[in-house]
């Protein structure tokens, strides 16, 4: 059943702090590519929850991995920081140089990776990588020892122990991104970016995981940043959602709102295309006719508009602003939710 | 008379160790498949479910020859497979063929579209012109200008349809399908799945579809079969076993797969434990490590194949 032998009290923090961690205000990332500049994220603003799970929704080339490795400095060489900022407490994130970063990453900001057997050093045993990264401790060897063996047994993993002197290939997959989520939590950090944890699981295996994250997220009170094309692990683990498309966040609310009445066109699509939420078996699956821009050149107006069935002129020529809608918090962007278009 | 008939299929892998195994006289092979049996009407789709190592693709691979089944029968069409020569082979893979996992992978960089939905073609010395090709790629919906692209320039849904094209190339009687929409987005998962469908519905092709994504299966199969540990634990019409599953890991998967739905929290079946190795398997049942219904008599008793009308599953106590 579910495991959730966490001993210590889950202190609910959902609704005790509602202010902001990190706020993304403007941001634009290039990638400079032999054929041109690729405008993959643009003018984002969002605000991750602190104490809360934010999640990343979106397809391949959305930009939802770009913008999670953009909040941990870990673009790529060919990208480039176009405008904006992203604001965690006093510090600017898009302006620190290697060693603020270094002090931050692994402390205050640490992430999960969607395959744990690459994240993981294959030469190393799981105790010596646990050991390493509590290296800005002033604790002795058995200090650090004791809580490595605090954090795997805090990731359910029987025999904590002994797992210190394995390697990773002698573990499986779900235990090994466990591995991977107990070294992330090690040092508190204030936020967790996970980046498709589940991904490379089986089906059972991602269920808990998700439920381990659930319930230490709780109990740490850290926010989460987890982005993920799985609409059913999404709705399962998240306070609030952005949709992304196209590099830009399309919709954005509470989980309720996003999965009950989404209000967006294309995260109307992305939902009907989900075949977990077709009740009638059938042979004819919906899709979305079309394909993603080039973002190289970005279109002028709405970047859906080629693949919107709702679609007029004003979508050609305007650029649509993130309008506020009916569930609290809640914004599209899309010119169906201006509130004048509405009385027409 | 079925298009293919499995009967007590069993196929072995052999274990690291050889050498200490047989100087301590222990076996130092493992069944990755343990006595399954199904069967497959021309025209009709079977889906194959089960989590990694369940031995879904192993299935696969036997099927079509690329490996030798330790024991068991496999019968196309009348004609007993699993003794088949190489020269047999060459023949019944104009009959049979397979839509790999990996859609760009299974592509040869190098070569053009055209040629790579003409090869089979010419392996097999058919005609490989362009009429060919532009039948082809008219048949999975692509446009005839994709002739002359390499499968870098193709995005993942293409690839996929190029693939599909080369699997039906020979006009087969079978399609086995590994994993066809894994590692496509959701969007673009639909379009692969109502080829297929489209296909079968024109050429009357039976397809066996592996997978481990159930909401797939529930959409394009006619009969399932849920696979652990090298054992079916369930087989039969996709509708009904959706409707009602009897075996607690059939059960499990399903709500491994929930709708998404913020308000559907924790009303569902969650495993602890992970799938054990089938070098080491449980005692009794295959599944009570990690059965929430587990009772005394399945840790010590196996459970038989129980069959109910058209449908058959292995579990005592069935839900």
């Amino acid at each position: 059943m579910v495991p959730t032998a966490l001993n210590a009290a889950a202190s609910d923090v959902s609704g005790a702090a509602s202010d902001t961690l990190v706020s993304i205000e403007g941001l634009s990332v290039d990638f400079d590519t032999g054929r041109g500049t690729v405008h993959a994220l643009r003018d984002i603003d969002l605000e991750v929850p602190r104490g809360k799970v934010l999640g990343l929704v979106g397809e391949s080339g959305c930009g939802k991995s770009t913008l999670a490795y953009s909040l941990i400095g870990l673009l790529a060489e060919n990208a480039r920081v176009a405008g904006g900022a992203i604001r965690m407490g006093d510090q600017d994130l898009t302006r620190l140089g290697p060693a603020a970063w270094r002090d931050l990453r692994g402390r205050r900001i640490a992430m999960i990776f969607q395959d744990p057997m690459t994240a993981l050093n294959p030469v190393t045993t799981i105790g010596q990588q646990m050991l390493d990264i509590q290296y800005r401790d002033k604790t002795g060897r058995a200090a650090k020892r004791a809580r490595a063996i605090e954090f795997l047994e805090q990731v359910q993993i029987p025999d904590a122990p002994a797992k210190l002197d394995v390697y990773p290939h002698q573990l499986s997959g779900g235990m090994r991104q466990r591995v991977c989520i107990a070294m992330a939590l090690l040092t508190q950090p204030d936020l967790l970016i996970a980046d498709e944890p589940t991904t490379a699981l089986d089906a059972t295996l991602e269920m808990q995981i998700v439920s381990l994250l659930r319930d230490l997220q709780r109990k740490f009170g850290c926010s989460v940043l987890f982005v993920s094309h799985h609409l059913g692990t999404v709705a399962e683990l998240c306070d609030e959602v952005a949709v992304m498309y196209a590099g830009e966040v399309v919709e954005y609310g509470g989980a309720r709102a996003i999965f009950h009445t989404p209000r967006h066109p294309y995260t109307q699509a992305l939902f009907d295309c989900d075949p977990a939420r077709i009740k009638e078996a059938t042979r004819n699956l919906p899709t979305i006719p079309g394909t993603l821009p080039d973002l190289r050149q970005p279109p002028p107006g709405c970047a859906y508009r080629a693949r919107c069935p709702h679609g007029w002129a004003r979508c050609e020529r305007e650029h649509p602003p993130l309008y506020a809608g009916a569930a609290e918090g809640q914004q599209i962007r899309c010119h169906l939710a201006d509130p004048e278009e509405g009385a027409a | 008379m079925s298009l293919l008939e499995v009967t007590d299929l069993r196929v072995r892998y052999a274990r690291q160790g050889r050498l200490r195994a047989a100087l301590r006289g222990e076996t130092h092979d493992f069944e990755a498949v343990s006595g399954v049996s199904f069967s497959i009407e021309a025209g009709q789709t079977l889906g194959l479910v089960g989590e990694s190592g369940s031995g879904k693709s192993t299935i696969a691979r036997t099927l079509i020859g690329l490996k030798a089944p330790a024991s068991g029968s496999i019968v196309f069409d009348g004609e007993e497979v699993a003794s088949a020569s190489a020269r047999d082979w060459a023949r019944l893979r104009r009959e049979m063929s397979m839509m790999w996992q990996d859609p760009v992978g299974s592509l040869s960089p190098r070569l053009t579209v055209k040629s790579l939905i003409t090869e089979p073609l010419r392996i097999h010395g058919r005609k490989a012109d362009r009429d060919e090709a532009e039948r082809l790629l008219g048949l999975v919906g692509l446009p005839c200008e994709y002739a002359a692209r390499y499968p870098h320039q193709l995005s993942g849904g293409q690839a996929r349809r190029v693939g599909v094209a080369r699997a039906l190339a020979l006009d087969p009687r079978l399609l086995i399908a590994d994993e066809p929409t894994a590692g496509l987005d959701m969007s673009v998962q639909g379009e692969v799945l109502n080829l297929l469908n489209e296909v079968q519905q024109r050429t009357g092709v039976a397809i066996l579809v592996i997978t481990h994504n159930l909401n797939l299966v529930r959409h394009v199969t006619d009969r399932m079969a849920i696979m652990y540990l090298g054992r079916f634990v369930e087989e039969g019409p996709t509708a009904r076993i959706f409707e009602h599953p009897r075996h607690p890991y059939t059960k499990a998967l399903l709500c491994a797969n929930p709708e998404p739905d913020p308000d559907a929290r924790g009303e569902r079946v969650t495993l602890s434990g992970e799938v054990p190795s089938p070098v080491n398997r449980p005692s009794g049942c295959d599944f009570h490590p990690r059965c929430p219904w587990a009772r005394d008599a399945c840790k010590t008793q196996e459970p038989d194949w129980y069959i109910e009308d058209d449908r058959g599953h292995r579990c005592m106590f069935p839900l």
